[in-house]
This record gives structure tokens, C-alpha cells and sequence, in this order.
């Protein structure tokens, strides 16, 4: 069984995946998944050892195609939709180093 | 409103125009859109000049689909070009997909006419549309409820006879929920029969799009327009459409249905008196019923908490402020992704993202998803079991009737456990309909579900025909 869920934990995994909290909704949270985690508990009793892990229900295993070119969205259609772009590609601001 | 199997009749005959039939959808969205908030947008536009180009084509003498006019509505996280599509979700507000999803194509191809996208919870997560960036929508048969989720728009724009058929997705029970909450009848088809080629990813091992429909010939309808191998999802079932129409007056003779106690366990009294009737009016119809016991279904809400939220946090890492929708500006790009995430996602999905990210975290991975992964062949197998004992499983869709407003939004355990009869069939990649059967309190819809394994779903509509006519719709 894994142990409780604590407030750091959440703001860990918050970091990891890009989100910013504020004080009460780290609380918020850290009670409400602990929840689900708890729930979750009900499986970890169980003797799987043995049991095979399914990540895909018909076992389907990697599909490819022809090695053949074929046609692609178009480029400027696809960054039409983009907040920012430049010289036909995404733009995005500064990513190494301080802003100036 | 007429069915789609009538307009798609009457269109092909010329007894009416796919035009008129728009028309009178429209009318039927103006008069209560308002209201209900069913719609996020209305395409006036794209679906008249598709109406105008299925009149054209019988004008001229030229074939038109199995559904020649009929207007459909259209959960918005399925891509279509040129239309917003948000999945409810302010990060994606103002986009408009540069291609279409392979069923937008296949439903153009069948003549149907796409008028609108409809509202959801946010990237499909929720029972109740509660969770819409965009406000909830409202049950039409009693305002003060919700209409189910997530694919609630979709439900409610069918049962308030705005469209006659919807498309919507079910990940761990959104097209059946919210049909059985509505009072129609809603298809989870077997994993990889209907193409995800542009249904926005919540789940990708789990999701699948399907019909909702007032009766169980246009479930088959739509289920058959859209179904079949598609090149451009490689999990895709490599085999054609299956023949669903002419299966649907096979009735159940001969069958063995097993009622399931896990499948009815803690649901209202009420709930439990609908199966049990319509177990015996399989029965009457000449089923053989055994009662079964599937102990392993009771671990499927913690499985599926921990697998559908893995899948999407690492899905919903794609919304990143670069290539789509919102970004919000900041010094870096770090601090801009984290900006724009923070300002784009909506509590619930933040909830999943972190629960996600926390369960495949290292040094939890096995004790929560890689154990979660062994849950699922472990209910995988059980089903498989019981399907040598029963052609068909039946139970409840749902515990209760449509739940009021704010009723489990504070607490997300009580609304994930809405689901816990739905979530079984989506982990076995298996295939289950709801269809309504009888009332409940306040004289709303109950829904009772039928499952069975991959590929049955030929089976699973006949059966679900036999309750249509027992429960007085011949």
C-alpha cells in the first residue's frame, strides 16, 4: 500500500505538469485526490504477481504503413491557428537564458 | 421529430428535402437553445449549403446515403474544418480544427448534415457537463437537473428533438450516462470498431465514439455509417463496418442473458425494479436468464481512476500555449506554458492531470498504474468468463435518475461513482447500449444496460429492441 498523499506531493506533481496552485487549491486538492487514492487502495490487496499488465485491450502491437509519402496538412493552415508564428513555424518566447 | 430512418426515407423518396428538415432543426434550437444551453455553436451556414448539396444530388436522380438530410448533432470534441471546436475548455476556445475527423467524414458521405457542436464537460471529463468552461447544460425533460455527461449536449439535443441523432464519446460511460439520464438510447461501441482519427484524446486506450438516438434502428443507423477500419488510427479494428440495420428485429430467442449482481449493487430500488422487468421481458421474449456474480467489477472505478487519468496527463500535455488556442504571454517559454495551462484548464481536469501525473509518477508507478493495469486484464478475464455462461450481461446504467445541480460537485468521488456500472465495459474494450426503460422518481427516464463482448453489438441492438417494444415504444 502506498503511502497518504501529503501537501508537497501535490505541489510536486503540480510543477511537473506545468499547473500553478494557489494556497487553497493545494489544499483542495491534496483532500480531494487523497480521496480517490484511498479508494484506490481496494486493488493494491490483491495478489497480481502473476498477471500480465493490459495497456491495450485487443493486444493490437505496432501498425505501420508503406514507407511512401503522402499528403500532409498544409502549413499555413495549421499555423493560421497558432498564437504566434513566424517564418512558417511556431514562435515561441525566449527559452534559454534570462529575458533581456 | 421525425426519425432519421423517416427523413433519410422520405429525403431519398423526395417526400421532403434535407433543407426543410435543417430548417426545422434550427427552429427547434432557437426555441430552446437558450434555455438549455445544448449548442456551442450552430453551423447555419456549413449545414445549409451541405442540405442544399443533398437536395441537389436527389434532384438530379443521383444516390444519397442511408442518411440522405438527417441533422446531427455533434459533441464538440470531435474535429471538423473550419468549426470551433473547444471540448468545453477555454484553452481551446476560437480554434477551429484544419481537418476533420474521420466519422465527420463518413457522416458526409452517408448525406447526414452536421449542425452544430454541442456542449461537454471539460475534454469529456465529467458526468453532469457541469464542468463545461461554458456553463451546463440542462436536462430537457426537467430543467432543474443535469442531463448527464460528459457527452450531455449531445444527449439533450436529441431527447429535446432539436436533432433526431447525436454523435458523442464514451470513455468510461459518457455516451450511456447521459442517454440513460435523458431518457434515449446511446451505443458504447467495441474499442477500435469506430475510427478516433480527430476525436480530441481524453483516454486513448479507453475512449470511443458512438451514437445516441431516440430509438434503437437509428443507433444502428449511425452506428453503421460510422464504424469500420480506418488507416489512420492504428487501433483501429482492421475489418469493415458490421451489418447493424438488418440485425435489429433478430429479437433474443434462444439467447442467455445473465443478470449481474455487481451491475445493479447499490443502485436505487426503483433502478434495480427496472432490470429485474426487463430481464423478464428478455425472458418473455424467449431468453434464457441466469443470474451471475462478477466480483471483479467492484475494482473497475479505482482501475479506471487511475488509468484514464494517467492517459491524460499525458494527452493533455500537448496544451501548451505553441501550436493551439490559448497562450498566455510571459518571460519564458516555461513560464508561459505554465501561465497559459493554469488559465486554460478548469478544476476537474487539473484534478486528473495531477492524479495522472502523481500515479505515474516514479516510485508510485507500480503501486498505482502498473497495479491498475493488472486490474484491468483481471476484469478483462472475468468478463470472458461470464461470457461463456451468457450471450448478453444486463444491469443498471446508471444508480439513480438524473441528479440536481451542484448535488456531487464538491465532492469528485460522488460523481465518479455515477459512472461505476459504465466503466466496466470501456477497461474490457467491450462493447454495451443503454436504453431506456421505464420511470423513475419525478417520472424521469431510467436506462437500462446491456453488455456483451467485442464486436456484439449487432446482438446487443436486437436486445435492445426487444425492451424498446416491451416498454411501449413499437
Amino acid at each position: 500500500m502506498a503511502p497518504p498523499l501529503r501537501r508537497e506531493d501535490v505541489a510536486h506533481v503540480a510543477r511537473l505538469a506545468r499547473l500553478t496552485l494557489s494556497e487553497a487549491e493545494l489544499d483542495m486538492f491534496t483532500e480531494q485526490l487523497g480521496q480517490v487514492l484511498e479508494h484506490a487502495n481496494d486493488m493494491s490487496a490483491l495478489a497480481l504477481d502473476d498477471v500480465v499488465a493490459t495497456a491495450h485491450p485487443f493486444g493490437l502491437t505496432n501498425v505501420v504503413r508503406e514507407d511512401v509519402v503522402t499528403a500532409s496538412l498544409e502549413r499555413a493552415r495549421v499555423l493560421e491557428m497558432a498564437p504566434d508564428a513566424q517564418d512558417g513555424r511556431f514562435a515561441v518566447p525566449q527559452i534559454m537564458g534570462d529575458a533581456p | 421529430m421525425k426519425s432519421a430512418a423517416r427523413i433519410a426515407r422520405e429525403v431519398q423518396s423526395g417526400e421532403t428535402t434535407a433543407t426543410a428538415e435543417l430548417e426545422a432543426s434550427f427552429a427547434a434550437i432557437s426555441r430552446r437553445n437558450g434555455e438549455l444551453n445544448v449548442f456551442l455553436h450552430v453551423d447555419q451556414e456549413g449545414a445549409r449549403d451541405q442540405a442544399a448539396h443533398i437536395d441537389a444530388r436527389v434532384a438530379r436522380g443521383e444516390p444519397v446515403g442511408a442518411l440522405a438530410g438527417v441533422p446531427i448533432a455533434i459533441k464538440d470534441n470531435l474535429c471538423q474544418i473550419g468549426v470551433p471546436t473547444t471540448c468545453s475548455s477555454k484553452i481551446l476556445e476560437g480554434w477551429r480544427p484544419p481537418y476533420n475527423a474521420t466519422v465527420i467524414d463518413r457522416l458526409a458521405l452517408a448525406g447526414a448534415v452536421c449542425v452544430g457542436k454541442t456542449n461537454l464537460d471539460e475534454f469529456a471529463m465529467g458526468s453532469s457537463t457541469e464542468n463545461s468552461a461554458f456553463g451546463p447544460t440542462r436536462n430537457p425533460l426537467d430543467p432543474s437537473r443535469v442531463p448527464g455527461g460528459s457527452s450531455g449536449g449531445s444527449a439533450a439535443a436529441v431527447a429535446a428533438d432539436m436533432t433526431p441523432i447525436a454523435l458523442g464519446s464514451d470513455t468510461g460511460g459518457s455516451i450511456r450516462q447521459p442517454a440513460a439520464l435523458c431518457g434515449i438510447v446511446g451505443v458504447k461501441p467495441t474499442y477500435g470498431l469506430v475510427s478516433r482519427y480527430g476525436l480530441i484524446a481524453f483516454a486513448s486506450s479507453l475512449d470511443q465514439v458512438g451514437p445516441l438516438a431516440k430509438t434503437v434502428l437509428d443507433s444502428a443507423l449511425l452506428l453503421e455509417a460510422i464504424a469500420g477500419h480506418d488507416p489512420r488510427d492504428s487501433t483501429s479494428l482492421p475489418e469493415p463496418s458490421p451489418s447493424l440495420v438488418a440485425h435489429v428485429e433478430d429479437g433474443v430467442a434462444g439467447l442467455r442473458v445473465a443478470l449481474v449482481h455487481e451491475l445493479v449493487e447499490g443502485a436505487d430500488p426503483e433502478v434495480l425494479e427496472a432490470v429485474e422487468r426487463a430481464t423478464a421481458a428478455l425472458a418473455d421474449a424467449g431468453a434464457t436468464v441466469v443470474q451471475l456474480s462478477i466480483p471483479e467489477i467492484r475494482l473497475a472505478l479505482s482501475a479506471y481512476y487511475l488509468i484514464a487519468p494517467a492517459e491524460a496527463s499525458s494527452n493533455l500535455a500537448r496544451f501548451d500555449g505553441v501550436r493551439y488556442g490559448l497562450r498566455v504571454d510571459a518571460k519564458n517559454v516555461t513560464a508561459m506554458m505554465e501561465a497559459t495551462r493554469t488559465a486554460g484548464f478548469g478544476a476537474e481536469v487539473k484534478r486528473r492531470i495531477m492524479l495522472g501525473t502523481y500515479a505515474l509518477s516514479a516510485g508510485y508507478y507500480d503501486a498505482y498504474y502498473g497495479q491498475a493495469l493488472k486490474v484491468r486484464t483481471h476484469m478483462i478475464d472475468a468478463f470472458a468468463r461470464a461470457y461463456r455462461e451468457a450471450d448478453l450481461l444486463i444491469g443498471a446504467t446508471t444508480p439513480s435518475v438524473a441528479f440536481a445541480f451542484g448535488e456531487k460537485t464538491t465532492n469528485p468521488m460522488a460523481m465518479y461513482l455515477s459512472d461505476v456500472f459504465t466503466i466496466p465495459t470501456n477497461l474490457a474494450g467491450e462493447a454495451a447500449v443503454s436504453v431506456p426503460f421505464g420511470t423513475g422518481e419525478g417520472g424521469l427516464p431510467i436506462g437500462v444496460q446491456l453488455l456483451g463482448p467485442g464486436r456484439s453489438e449487432a446482438r446487443l441492438l436486437a436486445a435492445a429492441r426487444v425492451l424498446e417494444i416491451a416498454d411501449g415504444r413499437p
